[in-house]
C-alpha cells in the first residue's frame, strides 16, 4: 500500500461510475489535481496507520527475535539479537514456559469454542423469537442491547460482586433456591472458569444477536408466505428459508466473535486482577503477565507473534472455506 | 401468518431466561447504588433496607473519580474527534475513487481486527519510554498525549469501515451533479455528501467514543496516578481487598448512564452501521 505520490501517475483514477463526461486525454501530466485528490484524502489516514499500525507492528515482529529483558527496556539499541531463541522458548513443551503458553493455548481455544457457540445460540435463538413479535419487541430488543452498550468494565465489575462468596447475588440465589447448600468460590478455583465463561456470554451474545437480527430483516415476508402456502410449517421455515438465506451473515459473524473472543482481554483483568487463577489465564492474559510482570518483552513479543499468526490462520482458512461454500451454493 | 404452538413455546422459553439472565446484573448495579454500606457488606440483599443516594456523593472522594473523569473524558473525544476527521477523507476516497492501492488499503484497514491489542502495546510502550527518554520529558508515556494515539489504533479503522458504508448509501448521482456543476471534491464532500451522512458521521463518533470509554488493556500500562482513566481507576478498586461494592455500583452507574443513553438514542444509526458490512 505504497503510494507514492509524484511517481505513479494513477492512470485508471477517475470517479467511480461516472457516467458524465471523460476529460479529453490532454497530454499526460505526472501531477494534476484531479487524479491526486484521491490519494490527499487518504494522506492523513495513510500516515496515521503507518505511525499506529504499521510501525508497531514491524517494531514488534522485530522485538521478538532480541533479548529484550529488564536491562534493555530502556536503552533498546543495546539489546543483543536472539534469533530464534524467544521462539525457542515458547515452543519448546518441554520445558515450563512452553508448557505454559500450551496449556493457556488449550484453556483459551476451549474458552472461546464455549462463549462463540453459546452466544451464537442466543443471539440466533432471541433474533427467532423476535421476528414476528409485535408487542413489546422494542423494548425487549433494547433491553437485550444494553450489555452491549454498557462500558466493559462497567458490566465486569457489576459481574464481580454479584460473584462474591458472601455478599453476591448468586450465591444467594443458589441458596434460596436450595441448588446447593455451601456457599462457593466463583473467583478462584476451577470455578474462576465458569465465572470467566459466563461473563465473556452476558458481552457478547448481544452482539450475536445484533447481526442475526439484522440478518433476518432482510428476507422479506413473501418468501415466508410462499413458503406457507406450499405447507411449510414454522419449523421448516425456519430451517429452510432463515437458515439457509443466513448463511453469510453466520459466516461472517461466527469468525468475528471467535477473533475477539480468542484474544478477550477485559473480562479476566476486571474480574480477577492482573494475576487471575490458573484456570482462568487466558492467552492475552498469559502474555501480558510474562511481559509486565517478569519485563520479557522478547518472549512476549515473540508470543504475540504466534497468537496473531494463528489468527491470520484461522480467517485464512474462513475465507478458504468461505470461498468453497459460496462457490457450491 | 399462523405460527405453530411448539414455536410460541420455544418464543418464552427463550426470551424469559434471556431477560432475566440480561436483567439480573443490571438490578444489582442499580438496587445495590441506592443502598447503604451495611446490605452489600452481609448476605445479598434484594432490596436497599433503606433507600441512599450517599453512594453517588461518596465515591467522589473514596476514589479521585473526577479526575478519573476529566482524564477518560480528554483522551476519548480526542482520540474521537481526531479518527472522525481523518476517516471522513479516507472514507470519502474509498467510497467514491478507484485508485490504484484501494483495495489494499480497505484490506489493511479491515485486517487490524484481526490482531491482538497486546501486539501493539508491547511495541507502543517501548517506543514511548525510549521517545521521553531521548526527549529528556515526559511526552507520551504514561501520559494522555501517549494514550490517545494508542486509541486511534482501534478507533481510526472502525471508523473508515463505517464511514465507508454510510458514504456508499448515499446516491452518487448527488455529488457527482454537484460536481458537474463545478463544485470541488471537498466541496462536494462538505457541502452534499456529509449533510446527508450526518446520522451516520454521528453513530460513528458514538461508536468510537463507545470503545475508547472502555478500553482496559492499553490504559493499564500506559498511563500513571496522573492520568489514569475510568477504566483503570475503577478495575484497580474492585481489585482491593475491602470494596465499598455500593460506591462502586453507583460510580458504574454514572460512568455508564451517558453511553446507554447515547448508545439507545442512535439506536438505529448505530445497527445500520455495525451490520452494514456483514449483511450486505
Amino acid at each position: 500500500m505504497s503510494v507514492t505520490l509524484p511517481k505513479r501517475p494513477a492512470r485508471r483514477l477517475r470517479l467511480v461510475r461516472s457516467q458524465h463526461k471523460a476529460p479529453a486525454p490532454a497530454p499526460r501530466k505526472w501531477f494534476t489535481w484531479r487524479r491526486s485528490t484521491p490519494y490527499l484524502l487518504i494522506l492523513p489516514a495513510i500516515a496515521l496507520e503507518l505511525l499506529i499500525h504499521v510501525i508497531p507492528m514491524v517494531v514488534g515482529i522485530w522485538m521478538s527475535f532480541v533479548e529484550l529483558t529488564q536491562f534493555f527496556i530502556t536503552n533498546w539499541g543495546e539489546a543483543p539479537f536472539a534469533g530464534l531463541d524467544n521462539y525457542d522458548v515458547a515452543l519448546d513443551f518441554s520445558g515450563p514456559l512452553g508448557v505454559q503458553l500450551l496449556e493457556s493455548f488449550g484453556r483459551t481455544l476451549v474458552f472461546t469454542l464455549l462463549v462463540v457457540g453459546i452466544s451464537f445460540t442466543f443471539g440466533m435463538s432471541a433474533a427467532l423469537a423476535l421476528q414476528r413479535f409485535r408487542r413489546g419487541r422494542g423494548l425487549l430488543r433494547t433491553l437485550f442491547l444494553i450489555p452491549y452498550a454498557l462500558p466493559a468494565y462497567a458490566g465486569i465489575i457489576t459481574w464481580k460482586f454479584v460473584l462474591q462468596r458472601d455478599n453476591g447475588l448468586l450465591n444467594e440465589l443458589l441458596t434460596t433456591l436450595h441448588i446447593s447448600d455451601e456457599r462457593a468460590f466463583w473467583l478462584i478455583g476451577g470455578n474462576a472458569f465458569v465465572s470467566l465463561v459466563i461473563v465473556s456470554i452476558w458481552q457478547q451474545w448481544p452482539f450475536a444477536f445484533l447481526m442475526t437480527m439484522a440478518g433476518m430483516q432482510v428476507i422479506t415476508e413473501d418468501v415466508y408466505e410462499a413458503a406457507a402456502i406450499d405447507g411449510a410449517n414454522t419449523w421448516q421455515q425456519i430451517r429452510h428459508i432463515t437458515f439457509g438465506m443466513m448463511r453469510p451473515v453466520n459466516a461472517t459473524l461466527l469468525l468475528l466473535l471467535f477473533l475477539w473472543t480468542f484474544r478477550e482481554f477485559n473480562t479476566p483483568f476486571v474480574l480477577f486482577g492482573a494475576t487471575p487463577p490458573d484456570s482462568a489465564n487466558l492467552m492475552t492474559m498469559h502474555i501480558y503477565n510474562s511481559s509486565f510482570i517478569s519485563w520479557n518483552f522478547g518472549l512476549g513479543s515473540a508470543m504475540s507473534v504466534l497468537l496473531m499468526l494463528f489468527l491470520v490462520l484461522v480467517a485464512g482458512l474462513w475465507a478458504l472455506w468461505n470461498r468453497k461454500v459460496t462457490r457450491n451454493a | 401468518m399462523r405460527e405453530q404452538t411448539s414455536f410460541r413455546v420455544f418464543r418464552w422459553l427463550v426470551l424469559i431466561p434471556l431477560a432475566i439472565f440480561t436483567v439480573l446484573p443490571l438490578y444489582v448495579m442499580v438496587t445495590s447504588a441506592l443502598k447503604p454500606l451495611r446490605d452489600v457488606q452481609g448476605a445479598f440483599e434484594w432490596w436497599p433496607s433503606n433507600l441512599t443516594f450517599s453512594p453517588f456523593v461518596d465515591i467522589w472522594s473514596t476514589v479521585p473519580l473526577a479526575e478519573y473523569f476529566v482524564n477518560s473524558l480528554i483522551v476519548t473525544t480526542s482520540a474521537t474527534a481526531f479518527s472522525v476527521l481523518i476517516a471522513i477523507f479516507a472514507s470519502y476516497a474509498i467510497s467514491r475513487y478507484a485508485f490504484r492501492g484501494r483495495g489494499a488499503f480497505a484490506g489493511v484497514v479491515l485486517s487490524t481486527q484481526m490482531f491482538p491489542g497486546v501486539l501493539f502495546l508491547l511495541p507502543l510502550f517501548l517506543v514511548f519510554v525510549n521517545i521521553d527518554k531521548s526527549l529528556g520529558f515526559t511526552a507520551v508515556y504514561q501520559t494522555r498525549l501517549g494514550l490517545i494515539i494508542t486509541y486511534l489504533t482501534f478507533t481510526l479503522p472502525f471508523s473508515i469501515w463505517m464511514l465507508a458504508s454510510y458514504f456508499n448509501g448515499i446516491p452518487r448521482d448527488l455529488d457527482e451533479s454537484a460536481r458537474v456543476d463545478g463544485a470541488s471534491a471537498l466541496g462536494a464532500l462538505f457541502r452534499i455528501v456529509l449533510p446527508s451522512a450526518r446520522p451516520g458521521v454521528i453513530a460513528v463518533a458514538v461508536y468510537s467514543f463507545m470503545t475508547a470509554w472502555g478500553e482496559i488493556l492499553f490504559a493499564s500500562q500506559l498511563t500513571n496516578s496522573a492520568s489514569r482513566t475510568l477504566s483503570i481507576g475503577l478495575q484497580s478498586y474492585a481489585n482491593e481487598t475491602n470494596v465499598y461494592w455500593n460506591q462502586v455500583m453507583a460510580a458504574a452507574l454514572v460512568v455508564s448512564a451517558p453511553i446507554v443513553a447515547g448508545f439507545m438514542l442512535l439506536q438505529r444509526y448505530l445497527v445500520a452501521g455495525l451490520t452494514a458490512g456483514a449483511v450486505k
